[in-house]
């Protein structure tokens, strides 16, 4: 990913803010010039939740160039409890312990640094849910 | 309130408060025997049982992402009104380029906001919050985030690499009348102390040794708080808590002890024996934990230490909208006993110890 697409793809990299479309109010990740769901132009931008579920996913043992320092990882399609369904790693799990239906929720992490003097270019990952175990007070 | 104006008591125009904080701690352990096993071949007395460690794709940027973000649960406020988004740590992932920048952007506070990175080794994220009580505190801001976060590394086999871990705090501060712990005073108390210190360039950080204990350590965080207590005209015993900076579990507990607070006022901030010491981020996680189960009316003391050196401490009172903010997103033990256990070769690998080419 170049500096350039890099920077202009921050927003839903970082927050994974995508689109609501005005007129069939879908959801819509990544966002885009026309809304899949009815062929509408001009969306408004949504922030989603970031909380889904694994509709899918398999373990990357040959990683493409730049992510070797990560292998073997699992990648998951992740559909969002608004309806987009993403593609992306899954982190802070080891992949025999991925399950479909499993409840992820959205992190913002490292995806990966362009060598040693390149730009470290961070994006959505999703993680198991967080168990709330504390007992409050 | 008397004396305001000579006193060595930093307090605002305007009284302030935390309207809102949250923790981070990365979901792998690395137990101190297992760096034993490896380095010492003995049961030495260990600092701490465990360390937090980053995973492979964290560092203080995302760490403090979602710290900010839990953060930002619990205040329920319009991200564009925060005015300062600060992040004091040593471990900053670019050497220029701004961690806050992207935190900033990540949590959609950008663009009308200040944006700054601090660094004071283990103190660079109290240097912020009480920047950001002076920002708030002054009117100039009614919101402004204060972040200590750390992805601490120790030279292998050194005594630091049994306790140098991940981990840390966001703090949102605001207006008083919003807070759920308001803040009455705070004060800075620093001295040139080589106990520690990382010259450009250098991957691992050197220190004093023994030095580190006595003029370094106890000497900053008993002066930082005795001022504290003297100014306020406070004993220890009207404390409910408190938190002071953690690099391992038996410091801090004597200098509470010599200062005359007891282990009961100590344990619910002393973090370090389960995480380590997460440096900028030690003694804010430690108040974080504190703020999940403190009940309206407690009176907190935090006292943070930065080699080099020096002292920031706060005096706090908790207010009945904790009760309300802390369920909002996850508690600091939620963090902490989410636990994955790893061992020396896979701590050497996450942390690039390894060489590659
Ligand atoms: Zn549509």
């Amino acid at each position: 990913m170049s500096v350039a697409r890099t920077w202009r793809t921050r927003k839903q990299r970082y927050a994974l803010v995508g689109e609501r479309c005005d007129y069939c109010q879908n959801a819509i990740f990544p966002p885009r010039d026309v809304c899949p769901h009815c062929a509408e132009p001009a969306q408004k931008e949504f922030a989603l939740s970031g909380r889904g579920t694994v509709y899918s996913y398999t373990t990357v043992f040959d990683p493409p160039t730049g992510f070797d320092a990560f292998a073997p990882y699992p990648v998951a399609l992740v559909k969002l409890d608004e309806g987009p369904m993403v593609t992306a790693q899954l982190t802070d799990i080891m992949p025999d312990q991925v399950k479909i239906g499993m409840p992820v929720e959205m992190v913002t992490r490292k995806l990966n640094e362009q060598g040693d003097e390149g730009i470290i270019v961070y994006s959505y990952k999703f993680r198991p849910q967080l168990q709330r175990q504390a007992l409050a007070a | 309130m008397t004396e305001v104006k000579d006193s060595v008591l930093l307090r605002p125009n305007r009284p302030v408060g935390i309207v809102g904080y949250g923790a981070y701690v990365p979901i792998y352990r690395l137990p101190a025997r297992e760096v034993a096993r490896i380095w010492s071949g003995r049961d030495a007395e260990l600092p701490i049982k465990e360390k937090a460690v980053a995973g492979l794709d964290e560092d203080t940027a995302s760490m403090s992402i979602e710290a900010a973000r839990n953060a930002l649960a619990r205040a329920q406020i319009d991200p564009k009104r925060i005015r300062a988004v600060w992040v004091g740590s040593e471990s900053h992932p670019y050497a220029v380029k701004p961690t806050s920048t992207i935190v900033a952007e990540a949590l959609d506070i950008v663009p009308l906001t200040q944006a700054a990175d601090w660094e004071f080794a283990c103190k660079a994220g109290t240097e912020a919050m009480q920047a950001a009580i002076a920002f708030v505190g002054s009117g100039m801001a009614t919101y402004a985030l204060s972040i200590g976060m750390d992805t601490a590394q120790g030279r292998p086999g050194d005594a630091l690499e049994y306790t140098a871990a991940a981990g840390g705090a966001a703090i949102l501060i605001g207006p008083a009348e919003e807070s759920l712990a308001t803040i009455e005073a705070s004060v800075s108390y620093v001295t040139d102390t080589p106990d520690f210190w990382r010259r450009a360039h250098v991957h691992y950080p050197s220190h004093g040794q023994r030095f580190t204990g006595e003029p370094a350590y106890f000497h900053h965080v008993t002066h930082a708080a005795q001022i504290m207590l003297e100014e306020l005209g406070r004993k220890p015993a009207d404390y409910r808590y408190v938190v002071l900076h953690q690099p391992n579990v038996k410091f801090p507990q004597r200098a509470a002890k010599l200062l005359g607070f007891k282990p009961e006022q100590v344990q619910a901030g002393l973090l370090v024996g389960r995480i380590g010491n997460t440096y900028a981020g030690s003694s804010l996680v430690g108040m974080t934990a504190v703020l999940d189960e403190a009940r309206p009316g407690d009176q907190v003391l935090v006292v943070s230490f930065g080699s080099g050196a020096g002292s920031d401490a706060f005096s706090l009172e908790v207010t009945e909208r904790i009760e309300a903010a802390r369920g909002r997103a996850p508690q600091t033990l939620d963090y902490i006993a989410r636990r994955v256990e790893i061992d020396y070769a896979t701590y050497a690998r996450m942390r690039g110890k390894l060489l590659m080419k």
